[in-house]
């Protein structure tokens, strides 16, 4: 129940003293009251859960965290270490495999 | 679709899984707070490709799995009424009661309907001014600030006939109940990165203090949950015990203040019994001394209720990581998400259903072999 969808900011209006946007979620466009996010402006990235707009999606930290997970590929490369051989191959555990 | 496909990028999760493997020494366990997490836990497989010293243990994170049978029981109560439309997100329909469930309700004539956001609730309201239109209102830290909205605006509104049945829950008493039993196995905590995005990270710190224990703030992804997965081993590994954000993109260290304002204002912390676990001290919240009028359990006078547990379902202690769904003796053979004894089998984030969904063929060839 906590999902939260990405979606975009397409247009924004006043209903009876709510602000509402129409969010774009890649194709499928629906309503999502703004009443917690009133600094939002058309074009934001939001994620949404059950009708609300919870928070801006920072687009400087998500590239921030891709950087980081692709640079750590990068660091191991660089030591010349060879991941999987330290610890073993990374086993394929439990479950139903 | 942006934001969603570049974490779910394969090669860097392969990175990931052999960071993962570099870094870990010991055997270590770690749980997973959210149910969402938990779904693409075991929809990825993630569990399965870590090293075998890393163990996931599901945790407690599905409203919809702890909210109390004696509260489902009414809700089945408030429902059967003539003058009443009841409604519920759509997960808690085929949720069981002692006898029947939401659905039962329906077919035997009763109103429910499914709403997708709970301000839905307010317009059926404001669009049937003879009926009494009760919402189910449940959920963690991050479906609280839609659910406040909702009473407000029924207030604002001057809608007589609206009432929500509350049953909110709390992260941070879980986690501080789970880290204080004597049987846990947690060495670490991913935090519900959606949660965080409503409440922030403060609330965290004392935990980690009182517990010694890190606690990682952890999104939903393939990537961001193996981020989060990384930290905590890192932090285990080097003997740290912190609250680190592994979600930035969406958690910001103050949270959302606008929606912490209307939380404060339309809620108030009470103790809360969980279904399967117990009472947790000072674990839920219910309406605030001005929203009262609006709370549904004491607007309808629920009485005479036989509130029973199915003798059979161990939801319990899958709920509290004590076993995986597998290892009850229930599971895929008398208890399905078609014909559930517990709720942990129905719910979108329950642990049983995650395992039925994905795991469950696996699972029979694994009895057969």
């Amino acid at each position: 129940m906590c999902l939260g969808v990405p979606g975009r900011i397409e247009a924004i209006r006043d209903e009876q003293g709510t602000p509402m946007a129409s969010v774009d979620f890649g194709g499928i466009r629906k309503d999502v009251c703004l009443a917690y996010l009133p600094e939002a402006e058309v074009g934001d990235y939001t994620l949404v859960h059950v009708g609300f707009a919870i928070t801006r999606i920072d687009e400087a930290s998500a590239l921030e965290t891709l950087e980081l997970i692709r640079s750590i590929g990068n660091l191991a490369e660089e030591l010349g270490e060879e991941p999987a051989d330290l610890a073993g191959d990374p086993v394929v555990g439990g479950g139903g495999t | 679709m942006k934001y969603l496909d570049e974490f779910n990028d394969p090669e860097l999760a392969a990175q990931q899984f052999e960071e993962i493997a570099r870094i870990v020494t010991r055997p270590w366990a770690l749980m997973e707070v959210c149910g969402g997490q938990t779904h693409s836990i075991v929809r990825n497989g993630i569990d399965q490709l870590l090293p075998e010293q890393v163990r996931l243990i599901h945790g407690p994170g599905c409203p919809v799995c702890v909210t109390p049978l004696e509260t489902i029981d009414k809700a089945l109560a408030i429902a059967a009424r003539d003058d009443t439309i009841f409604c519920s997100f759509g997960d808690m329909l085929r949720v069981p009661g002692s006898h029947h469930d939401l659905f039962q309700i329906r077919s035997a004539g009763g109103d429910v309907r499914v709403v997708y956001s709970p301000l839905d609730a307010v317009r059926i309201a404001a669009e049937h001014p003879d009926k009494e239109v009760v919402f189910f209102g449940i959920g963690f830290e991050t479906t609280a600030p839609a659910n406040a909205m909702t009473v407000v605006e029924a207030k604002r509104r001057g809608l007589t006939n609206f009432s929500m049945l509350v049953s909110h829950v709390l992260v941070p008493p879980a986690i501080a109940a789970i880290a204080s039993s004597p049987d846990t196995q947690v060495n670490a905590y991913l935090a519900a990165g959606h949660v965080n995005t409503v409440m922030g990270t403060a609330e965290y710190e004392p935990l980690v203090e009182r517990f010694k224990v890190p606690i990682v703030v952890t999104g939903f992804e393939p990537l961001d949950v193996l981020e989060g997965i990384r930290r905590a081993l890192l932090q285990l590994e080097q003997g740290r015990a912190e609250v680190e954000n592994a979600y930035p993109r969406a958690v910001k260290a103050g949270g959302n203040p606008a929606a912490q304002a209307v939380l404060a204002e339309v809620f108030e912390v009470c103790d809360r019994p969980w279904r399967g676990i117990g009472v947790i001290p000072a674990s839920g919240w219910r309406l605030s001394e001005r929203y009262r009028d609006f709370d549904a359990e004491d607007r309808f006078e629920v009485t005479d209720l036989h509130v029973e547990e199915s003798p059979l379902c161990r939801s319990g202690e899958v709920l509290q990581g004590l076993i995986k769904p597998n290892e009850c003796e229930q599971f895929g053979i008398t208890c399905t998400p078609r014909k559930p004894l517990g709720a942990t089998m129905v719910s979108s984030e329950g642990a049983c259903a995650a395992y039925y969904q994905y795991r469950r063929l696996a699972l029979q060839e694994e009895v057969r072999a």
